[in-house]
């Protein structure tokens, strides 16, 4: 089981409902956040591009942020979800740093914290905030090594690609293009 | 070099009389705790109010500490530069400037591993590190040889000591009897038997090897907190040489300045002469032309190739944002020391301190430079943030912490410098060729 996400930049509409929707489902205080959209411009006029999406941690196979932790409180739990045990964090900062995409912030009480795809949602079938919120439907979320579920489906079937991608970490989200 | 033949009486009076004498050590020392508490109150405001307290945001989150703290290891390793390295090469110059390195590599290698406390949002988690402690971690390994270095570095100060302590006793007897029980305590018992000397010589050499393979690795393993990670400007395979020339650089300045004012006023003018401070405006020549190769390596290699984010950084530094703290890094704390210093007549004392205060302080500002700008050019563009995220200059907690963790360090120097000789008495007197006999017999006049 590999847990990913797939994100239609061409259907997102930049309303940050995914945003709001993660503050509240878990807590998160106020001036942090673990999810954020991104409005990019390319070109020039006449020929202007405008890709919206909606960001956060890429939970990559390939994870540095994991590596450089000292004390394991970064880990990866079962479905390639990446966690941060908080009682175990000594906020060093390392991870932060290792991180190509800014996914984690040092949250007010010292510890780090990051997106944790919503596993507490997930464990009882549900899909996590951000996607369950989203009024254009342009996420997907599921079992990427399943090649029946949505996920795998609107992966095969569109042009994709992902983020950062000669940091080497291999991401688990998609953007369709 | 030592012209005229000195006495063992005269040496060991010109050595014990400054640790008797308090001018200006009480006003100096008082200074310094002042300094300290007003960082002691910064860092109760930050204990009680967490990280939120300093100006680190949500992209900037290693700034001033980490600076000052890759500064603090790369000064403590003139320790191993003089003592061991030069040391092991049989220069003997370096004798009455060998524990004046060793003093400073003790300071700053201890106010080191407390500035990265600092810097923890969970401090009181510390020792997570070593219960739950992952061998793949690069903070594992940094805690790991810094806390090995102030080890070594502790007791290959203490070990060149244990015979001094016996001329200390005898010189000392007027002294407080708590100062008497640390020398009593540190002579270990020496007796001065043949035996005796064989053994520490043996002991100090030994340590001095030991201590150039750990000094290095703990320079590279601070590069390699951020060479490990995947980011813009950090992502270097130079960085461990880079770093650790640097290092150099800085450590040799620091010693100029600690040794310029100990001269001064310990009245050692026939001790540290004219001649050292050439000899270590040599040596920092030299350390700062090996710097400047890797500082050329690093910058022209990705300025040749300019990938993608890289431009942008070096933009910022070059002509950017972080141009004029770049340039006059590279300028005053740099080419301009080398470019003097390669004139004679600048490395005489006080030419040479106002030098070695700009080479630290460049040196000091150097660390920022390589911290701060990286986190500002994050891999991915950046959208919809607020604009404070991305601005980042120390606040007054910061800077008052900073300030604890320097003066914290100089005092360390300062008291070691007025509680134990500066320079090791009986080398001193081998270099003059008095016996190990007399040394033995030595009564106060």
């Amino acid at each position: 089981m590999r847990y990913g996400m797939a994100i239609d930049t061409r259907k997102c509409v930049g309303c940050a409902d995914c945003v709001v929707a993660c503050q509240t489902e878990n807590n998160i205080p106020i001036g942090y956040t673990r999810d954020w959209i991104a409005e990019l411009n390319e070109g020039t006029y006449p020929n202007l591009h405008l890709e919206i999406r909606s960001e956060r941690c890429n939970h990559c196979e390939n994870t540095p942020c994991v590596r450089t932790c000292p004390t394991g409180a970064s880990h990866i739990i079962l479905g390639g979800i990446v966690k941060v045990t908080h009682e175990e964090c000594i906020g060093c900062g390392a991870c932060i740093q290792s991180c190509p995409y800014d996914a984690r912030y040092m949250h007010p009480d010292g510890y780090v914290d990051k997106c944790t795809f919503c596993d507490h949602r997930v464990a009882n079938g549900q899909e996590p905030a951000c996607v369950s919120v989203c009024p254009t439907h342009c996420m997907y979320f599921g079992d990427l090594d399943d090649p029946n579920s949505e996920v795998s489906k609107v992966v095969a079937a569109n042009k994709i690609k992902t983020l950062a991608p000669e940091a080497g970490t291999k991401p688990q989200i998609f953007y369709l293009v | 070099m030592l012209e005229t033949k000195k006495s063992l009486n005269k040496i060991v009076s010109d050595l014990t009389v400054p640790i008797k004498s308090h001018k200006g050590f009480i006003i100096w020392v008082a200074f310094l705790l002042a300094v300290m508490g007003l960082g002691f109150y910064a860092y109760s405001v930050q204990l009680r109010e967490g990280l939120g307290a300093t100006a680190l945001t949500d992209y900037i989150s290693w700034g001033l500490y980490i600076s000052s703290f890759i500064f603090f290891v790369a000064t403590a390793l003139i320790g191993m530069l003089v003592s061991a390295v030069l040391g092991l090469t049989g220069i003997k110059w370096i004798t009455p400037i060998a524990r004046i390195a060793e003093m400073i590599a003790v300071g700053f290698a201890m106010w080191a591993g407390l500035i990265i406390v600092f810097d923890m949002g969970r401090p009181d988690r510390l020792l997570n590190v070593f219960l739950y402690a992952r061998v793949q971690s690069p903070i594992f390994w940094d805690v790991t040889v810094v806390t090995t270095y102030i080890v070594i570095s502790i007791i290959l100060f203490l070990l060149p000591l244990i015979p001094d302590m016996v001329f200390l006793q005898k010189t000392m007897k007027d002294q407080p009897k708590w100062k008497q029980k640390i020398y009593k305590m540190l002579s270990f018992g020496w007796k001065g038997t043949p035996e005796q000397y064989k053994i520490i010589k043996r002991s100090i050499r030994l340590l001095s090897i030991l201590i150039i393979p750990v000094a290095l690795a703990i320079h590279t393993v601070t590069s390699w907190l951020f060479a490990m990670t995947p980011r813009i400007g950090w992502d270097s395979t130079i960085f461990g040489p880079y770093y650790v020339a640097g290092a150099f650089a800085a450590g040799a300045g620091a010693l100029l300045i600690v040794m310029f004012f100990i001269r001064k006023s310990y009245n050692l003018q026939d001790y540290i002469t004219d001649f050292h401070f050439d000899k270590i405006g040599k040596l920092l020549v030299l350390t700062l032309l090996v710097y400047l190769y890797f500082n050329i390596n690093e910058y022209i290699v990705p300025g040749y190739k300019m990938k993608r984010g890289d431009d942008h950084h070096l933009f910022a530094l070059f002509a950017g944002k972080n141009a004029i703290l770049f340039w006059s890094v590279q300028i005053f704390g740099m080419i301009l020391p080398i470019l003097l210093l390669l004139w004679g007549k600048m490395r005489k004392p006080v030419p040479l301190l106002i030098i070695s205060i700009a080479v630290v302080m460049g040196a000091f500002m150097k660390r920022y430079i390589i911290t701060v700008p990286t986190l500002e050019h994050p891999q991915l563009p950046t959208a919809n943030i607020p604009v404070d995220f991305m601005i980042y200059w120390p606040n007054w907690i910061e800077w008052s912490i900073t300030s604890m963790a320097i003066a914290g360090a100089v005092l360390i120097v300062t008291i070691l410098a007025k509680l134990f000789p500066v320079m090791p008495i009986w080398e001193i007197a081998h270099e003059e060729g008095i016996s190990e006999e007399e040394m033995n017999n030595f009564e106060v006049e």
